[in-house]
């Protein structure tokens, strides 16, 4: 968004997104929420910031969590965190819900379920509206996630709900993608159909006191190991193949099975680290910067495109596509050379 | 940028179990375009104010009904003044006698909504009370 800035607002905005980010970093408790605001708005101060703390950035472990409304997800996050507490690291939430297409209001609940974390100072909940975003939800929870990694927490645990389509934006937001299924829900096939489980990295089946929990579980490890035999056939054919993520069963209301999961995200990130330690490429991390780059290369040029100097030629181009008089690709290269001052349109 | 959604926490101090006005406009706020954050019943004071400052709320909404709100609606707007959260507006709602508004008043709450408000009022009202952004 530099596009329609002024200078001198630039560098006010410069001056206190680093004011902001130094404080954040500092463990101030209100700038980083001021901080997280800024970025989730896309203001000039939060790319400021963003433009400090990205550097400082890449040392957490980003953990999605998905699955169907209802699933036990936050209760999850909530047990989680306790969890990962007792051996003191901080650790940060980012819970999103959707927005409202037609008002951009929004409900967001999850915090329902993770007040008891209310007075521990090193636990930072955050609450976000996907508010429909060009790019999707990804740009902006990306950089809320940035924010916390780069200010020391070393956990920060992102909450989705899986909706069936932004599964892929999920995947790319996090390290480890972890899906929540609840037994009641227990028919897997929907869960593929939903294709959310080709993201996952882990399954939990959730609720493990309601009845039939176990054997959701054991339904979902049967499907995946028949998943693994076809592995093999495409393997061979070099086909890319889904992952095959474990299955666990817990009970987040009473924590049981909790520590277990902790104990296996951990384990997830360790060999992550070590194989980038050996000079890995970590295709995870590829694909959300590529993500990354191209939203806001996306942003750029449409806040380029609508400065005084192109705005006209630009409506030209949109006026001449909607007048059937140009096809939209050739507009497209048109605005591209507008951009790199080739020519103008008229 | 200024099309940003105003940001509200609706929360439930106490034990009150009365949720149906707090989810009423909880629904009704969203409708109207806002950022609801909802935290359910029976929150403290610390509960509350934490997540007015996690959350970076432009507004935070107290909906009570079981007599305790002179107690309680101090310390929260305390715990808020403790924090730095001085430019929060805060509103309540619920059942709170007339003769109590005043020291409500001069304890922080900006304004008091009793039973039979619209929500329509309540966004008219926060629409034209909420900080600017710019000078916080
Ligand atoms: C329904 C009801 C119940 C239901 C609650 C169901 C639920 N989940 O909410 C049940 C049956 C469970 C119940 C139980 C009790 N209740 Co009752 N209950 C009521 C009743 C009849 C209506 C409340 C209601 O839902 N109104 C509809 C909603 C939409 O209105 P509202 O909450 O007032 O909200 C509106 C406004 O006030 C405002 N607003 C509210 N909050 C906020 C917040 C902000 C920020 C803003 C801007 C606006 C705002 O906007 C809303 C929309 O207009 C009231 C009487 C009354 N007329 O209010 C008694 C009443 C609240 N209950 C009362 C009592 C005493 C009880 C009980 C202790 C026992 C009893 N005697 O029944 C228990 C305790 C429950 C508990 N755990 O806390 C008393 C409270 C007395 C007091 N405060 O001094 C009342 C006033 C009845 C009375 N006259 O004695 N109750
Ligand atoms: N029985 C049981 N209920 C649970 C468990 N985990 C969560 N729930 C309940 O499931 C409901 C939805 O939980 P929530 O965490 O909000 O789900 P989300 O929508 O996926 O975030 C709530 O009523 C929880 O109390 C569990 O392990 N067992
Ligand atoms: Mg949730």
């Amino acid at each position: 968004m530099t596009g329609g800035v002024s200078e001198p607002a630039r560098s006010q905005a410069a001056k206190r997104g680093r004011d902001l980010a130094e404080r954040a970093r500092a463990g101030e408790r209100r700038p980083l929420a001021r901080l997280l605001t800024e970025v989730e708005d896309r203001t000039p101060t939060g790319e400021a910031a963003l433009r400090i703390l990205y550097p400082l950035a890449g040392a957490a472990h980003l953990v999605g969590v998905t699955g169907a409304p209802g699933s036990g997800k936050s209760t999850l996050v909530a047990a989680l965190v306790g969890e990962a507490r007792r051996d003191g690291r901080r650790v940060a939430v980012l819970a999103i819900d959707p927005s409202s297409p037609i008002t951009g209001g929004a409900i967001l609940g999850d915090r329902v379920r993770m007040q008891a974390h209310a007075g521990d100072r090193d636990v930072f909940i955050r609450s976000m509206a996907s508010r429909g975003h060009a790019g999707g939800l990804a740009a902006a929870t990306v950089a809320a996630a940035a924010v916390f990694d780069a200010v020391g927490f070393p956990l920060v645990f992102i909450e989705t709900v899986g909706t069936g389509q932004a599964e892929v934006e999920v995947a790319a937001i996090a390290d480890t993608t972890v899906v929540v299924q609840a037994p009641e829900m227990g028919d897997e096939v929907q869960a593929i159909k939903a294709g959310l489980l080709e993201v996952a990295d882990l399954v939990v089946v959730n609720k493990g006191d309601r009845p039939g929990a176990h054997r959701a579980a054991a339904q979902l490890r049967a499907m995946l190991t028949v998943g693994r035999q076809n592995d093999r056939v495409a393997a061979e054919s070099g086909r890319p193949r889904p992952k095959r993520p474990d299955v666990l069963l817990a009970t987040a209301l009473s924590g049981e099975g909790v520590p277990e999961l902790l104990a296996a995200l951990d384990r997830r990130e360790a060999a992550r680290r070590a194989a980038t330690d050996d000079g890995e490429v970590d295709a995870t991390r590829l694909i959300r910067a590529r993500a990354q780059l191209h939203g806001i290369l996306g942003e750029r040029v449409r806040a380029r495109l609508a400065e005084p100097a192109l705005e006209a030629d630009t409506a030209l181009l949109v006026r001449a596509v909607a007048d059937h008089e140009l096809d939209p690709y050739a507009a497209a290269d048109r605005a591209l050379d507008l951009l790199a001052g080739r020519s103008r349109v008229g | 940028m200024s099309d940003r959604p105003i940001k509200v926490l609706i929360a439930k101090p106490g034990l009150d179990g009365h949720d149906r006005g707090a989810k009423v406009l909880a629904r009704g706020l969203r409708d109207e375009g806002f950022e609801v954050i909802y935290t359910g019943l029976r929150q403290t004071p610390e509960m509350i104010v934490t997540a007015a400052l996690q959350e970076d709320v432009d507004v935070v909404g107290l909906s009570i009904l079981s007599g305790a709100h002179m107690t309680l609606l101090p310390k929260i707007t305390a715990g808020l003044k403790a924090e730095g959260l001085d430019d929060v507006l805060v509103t309540a709602g619920g059942i709170i006698p007339d003769d109590d508004i005043a020291a409500l008043k001069a304890a922080g709450i900006a304004a008091v909504f009793g039973p039979g408000t619209t929500i329509a009022r309540v966004a008219e009202f926060i629409r034209a009370n909420v900080r600017s952004r710019a000078g916080a």
